[in-house]
């Protein structure tokens, strides 16, 4: 069926400080790999800088979301009150934009959270059951007291190199990941 | 990174004046604004007292918030413990410096402008008048003048104290201590401030129109000075790095921060500001959208719609990205946009009432022409730009003397380092 080539995920690298999962990140980076991710039990200051990682879309699909659920709002009600069935009311005119303004407001933060929730989920490519590196028992202490590096295969520098440059930045272990 | 043990940019060149610095000079600055705009507003405002005294009122109360946005700045970031601002902590309390002594200016509008400003405190007005004469209980001069000397040593009081127990911190042998006081003291501080800038604006404000009222003015007021103060940070801040202050101890994490609070605040101020129009456009009862009518006529809805596009939209969309907050220069537009539309603000609510009654008084007297100009002409001239140049020099005074002498920053706050080396994600 497959080849062995195929079915290997790629390497991970234990860490055992902050410190050095960040100055492993600034090698991997400055090595010019694309497919790799880091794990830590809780948020290491700087780490995105120290990854590359470049500011996320997310903001942008809030913006058009939200944009989208004025409109949806403010056209829904201006419709219904003002075009479809026109009724006085309070003797306000058929399309008061002040009584509009709450319900605008609603449906704009509702569509822009959407965006932000769905969308983050989306772009984490989540949610999903399984991941290659809960196929390794160290990993497991990634909740706990451990930091990790894992480099994909399909990474177009991947090779032997990899296990040396992980090593090399003073990994307490690198091993191969099946898929 | 967790180990911050040694802070070199907290030298003592970087965290206190230079001598050679134009701060040295603010005091004789803000001396010389104050005499020539007050002195001048009194020469050039005497014929027309009416107008006097509403510009008087409007210069104040947007000086006034400028000082109470310090106070809340600095009770803020003891009672939550924040860390973030503590470099910027020691400008806010030399902004709430200013808060006693602009406050004395006000004794002249209690004792001497009351008769031109506030029609209740006419005995004859409000006999024949049976909302007035409900309200007298609260609206009177003794009252006023009482709950002024309160909100008076209130203030006097918070501000002394917060700025005696951070200037003793930067000798203490034991500052931690100094900061728990503060913390605890900054609780009860919260509620006082709370409710002396509420009535004040009640009684300073709201009262200029005494048959309206508005239960959330006093959140209005407040508004206004929270967001204000945010700006006024960025802006002084900013001074203070290009005159080669605090390079390194103020960064751009403090500007996006301030950046986020002037966002934030022009939401909660645009939230106030609808909700206290929408409730009475909505209940339709004459008592109460009159207020807002005679600020809908004339070149009034031009300043109306003005507010809503410089204190909202505007900042808004400036505001909105990330990028923006975190370009210091950039960011100041935005900043000095914000101070100016707080000076709009006020005299958006001041002014109209002025020019509504001196209407109806015209009216009254028959000369239909002068209500005309009063109804449409926003009459804006020498009188307010001297009264805001010399209320604008009484902070700028108070803040370079409170500025004498001081390090730029709390020096000796433990949660400094904090402060200088944190991050936003």
């Amino acid at each position: 069926m497959s080849s062995q080539k195929k079915r290997i995920y790629g390497l991970l690298a234990e860490y055992e400080t902050p410190a050095e999962v960040y100055h492993a990140c600034e090698q991997v980076r400055d090595a010019g790999y694309r497919f790799w991710d880091s794990h830590t039990p809780f948020p290491v200051h700087n780490l995105d800088k120290a990854m590359g990682l470049k500011q996320s879309p997310v903001p942008w699909l809030v913006f058009v979301g939200g944009m989208f659920g004025v409109a949806i709002g403010l056209g829904t009600q201006a419709y219904v009150s003002g075009v479809d069935y026109p009724i006085i009311y309070a003797g306000k005119p058929y399309i008061p934009w002040q009584s509009f303004v709450p319900v605008t407001f609603e449906s704009g933060v509702l569509v822009a959270s959407f965006c932000a929730l769905f969308g983050m989920l989306g772009l984490n490519g989540l949610p999903r059951l399984h991941h290659p590196v809960f196929n390794s028992e160290r990993f497991r202490r990634a909740t706990d007291d451990r930091f990790f590096i894992a480099v994909e295969a399909r990474d177009p520098n991947y090779g032997p190199q990899t296990r040396r440059l992980l090593e090399s930045t003073g990994a307490a272990s690198v091993e191969e990941l099946e898929r | 990174m967790s180990a911050h043990s040694d802070t070199p940019s907290l030298s003592r060149e970087n965290t206190e004046l230079r001598d050679d610095s134009l701060w040295q000079k603010l005091p004789a600055i803000g001396l010389v604004l104050t005499v020539g705009g007050l002195g001048g507003a009194v020469a050039t405002g005497r014929d027309d007292l009416g107008h006097f005294w509403h510009a008087y009122l409007t210069a104040f109360m947007f000086a006034l918030a400028l000082g109470l946005g310090g106070l809340f700045f600095v009770i803020i970031l003891h009672l939550t413990r924040a860390g973030w601002g503590v470099a910027l902590r020691r400008l806010a309390e030399h902004l709430a410096f200013s808060v006693p002594f602009v406050a004395l200016f006000g004794l002249a509008v209690v004792f001497f402008g009351a008769h031109d400003l506030f029609e209740w405190t006419h005995p004859g007005v409000v006999e024949g008048d049976e909302i007035l004469s409900k309200k007298a209980g609260y609206l009177n001069e003794t009252g006023m003048r009482i709950r002024y000397f309160v909100y008076l040593a209130v203030w006097s009081v918070l501000v002394f104290t917060f700025w005696k127990w951070s200037r003793d911190q930067d000798r203490a042998s034991d500052p931690s201590q100094l900061t728990h006081r503060m913390r605890a003291f900054s609780a009860p501080a919260l509620a006082l401030f709370a409710l002396s800038l509420t009535f004040a604006a009640f009684d300073m404000l709201m009262a200029l129109d005494p048959h309206w009222f508005s239960t959330i003015f006093g959140v209005y007021y407040f508004t206004g000075a929270a967001l204000t103060v945010h700006a006024v940070l960025c802006l002084v801040a900013y001074s203070l790095l290009r005159g080669g202050h605090l390079s390194g101890v103020v960064t751009r994490e403090h500007f996006h921060d301030l950046g986020k609070y002037m966002f934030g605040f022009t939401i909660f101020w645009t939230y106030i500001a609808f909700s206290q129009y929408f409730l009475i456009w909505y209940a339709d009862i004459p008592e109460e959208t009159f207020w807002f009518s005679y600020r809908g006529h004339g070149e009034w809805l031009y300043l109306s719609l003005a507010l809503v596009v410089l204190r909202f939209l505007l900042p808004w969309f400036l505001l909105l990205r990330r990028p923006i907050k975190r370009m210091p220069g950039l960011l100041c537009w935005a900043a000095a946009l914000i101070v100016f539309t707080e000076f709009l603000d006020i005299y958006w609510l001041v002014q109209p009432a002025h020019a509504h009654h001196a209407a109806a008084a015209a009216h009254a007297a028959d000369n239909h022409h002068l209500a005309h100009w009063y109804e449409t002409v926003i009459p804006f001239n020498e009188v307010d730009m001297l009264a805001l140049v010399g209320f604008l020099g009484v902070v700028a005074m108070m803040f370079g003397i409170s500025m004498k002498g001081r390090p730029l920053v709390p020096i000796n706050d433990p949660r400094l380092a904090e402060s200088v080396h944190f991050q936003n994600f």
